[in-house]
């Protein structure tokens, strides 16, 4: 997909991808990271840095009618008035978001 | 020499294509009126049996059952389904840990859905990675066996978030292991609040006529719901868009 995209725009290279990691997504941060690398050779990603932002869970409290961060997804608990809630708005996303691309151009002298 | 990168915004899910997939395939299961029903679970947590059981009361009492089976390898447990007499297709997985969508499309293309009423699909033993795949499914059960402990659902929050039914398996063996089944569903609650939870034994049979009935009451819905079925009713399936 990133590939893909990178060519689109007419760029040669990806310098770094950002990635949305919901805590609820089913993926390890550390263990993707640690594929990248090698998931990324022989393409327009070699070497591109991997950036990540950790999204945490966000529920709807029904009680309080608002959505609230937990701190732990083995608790889908409004930290407030203690209500369980099983509507989840947020922390299922593993979503590429935005890729830095380079273009090289051809060197003048 | 390069040039200042650039950004340019993407927006897209790393699944979409699985995601996509899945969507049509719902869409083909809704169509046909057949209720897809999948299973996860641990290795062992009795998956295979659950499911040979019940494809022989559904096809005793008239139903028209077949279900799909996910392994590493070995055809065993297709072998083992077999028994009831039910279609039953093995997928053997090679060294992938779960099934996606792409896998059940391929499995299903020579099987006709509409003389089907029920199809289960029976995923790879692993509570991890079959967590992240939408497989079409319209009804996801998460099996945990009382041999296992009652900690499961914190150990594995994800897989049970995203199930729709909790199944206890071997509850024959509860007293044995000295499962605590209060604390069991209290760590279901708390990873799935709402979450629906049988307790099951296939050996004494212990809650096997109300997993019947589930299945029975979601395939009623599935039929109601079904616009074929429904004169100048829109579907309650809403569609939102993947990014």
């Amino acid at each position: 997909m990133a590939t893909e995209e990178a060519s689109r725009h007419g760029a040669e290279r990806v310098s770094a991808l950002h990635l949305k990691l919901g805590a609820l997504s089913g993926v390890v941060k550390e263990a993707l990271q640690f594929s990248y690398d090698i998931a990324c050779q022989g393409t327009s990603l070699e070497g591109s840095r991997l950036i990540i932002e950790d999204v945490p869970v966000v529920i709807h409290c029904p009680n309080c009618d608002e959505d609230r961060t937990v701190e732990s997804i083995q608790h889908l608990q409004c930290d407030l008035c203690g209500e369980l809630s099983a509507e989840v708005r947020q922390g299922r996303e593993l979503q590429v978001v935005a890729l830095e691309l380079e273009k090289i151009e051809e060197f003048v002298s | 020499m390069s040039s200042e990168p650039r950004m340019v915004e993407v927006r897209q899910n790393v699944l979409k294509q699985n995601d996509l997939l899945a969507r049509a395939l719902r869409e083909r299961f809704r169509a046909a009126g057949v209720l897809v029903v999948s299973m996860v679970s641990t290795p062992g947590a009795g998956k295979t049996a659950l499911l040979e059981q019940t494809l022989t009361r559904l096809r005793n009492s008239g139903l028209r059952v077949a279900a799909l089976v996910g392994d590493l390898a070995t055809e065993n447990d297709a072998r083992r389904l077999a028994r009831s007499e039910a279609p039953v297709r093995q997928i053997v997985t090679g060294t992938i840990c779960h099934l996606d969508a792409q896998m059940v499309e391929r499995a299903l293309v020579d099987w006709s859905l509409d003389e089907l009423d029920i199809l289960f699909i029976e995923n790879v033993g692993n509570l991890v990675c079959p967590s992240s795949y939408d497989l079409g499914e319209q009804l996801r059960l998460v099996l945990m066996s009382v041999t296992e402990g009652e900690d499961k659902p914190l150990k594995y929050p994800t897989i049970f978030n995203t199930a729709d039914v909790a199944v206890i398996t071997k509850m024959d063996l509860a007293d044995a292991v000295e499962f605590d089944l209060r604390a069991a569903r209290e760590n279901i609650q708390a990873v799935r609040p709402g979450m629906k939870i049988l307790e099951l034994s296939t050996k004494t049979g212990k809650g096997s006529c109300e997993f019947l009935e589930l299945l029975n009451s979601h395939r009623e819905q599935g039929i109601a719901t079904n616009p074929a079925n429904v004169d100048g009713q829109l579907s309650t399936y809403v569609e939102t868009a993947i990014p």
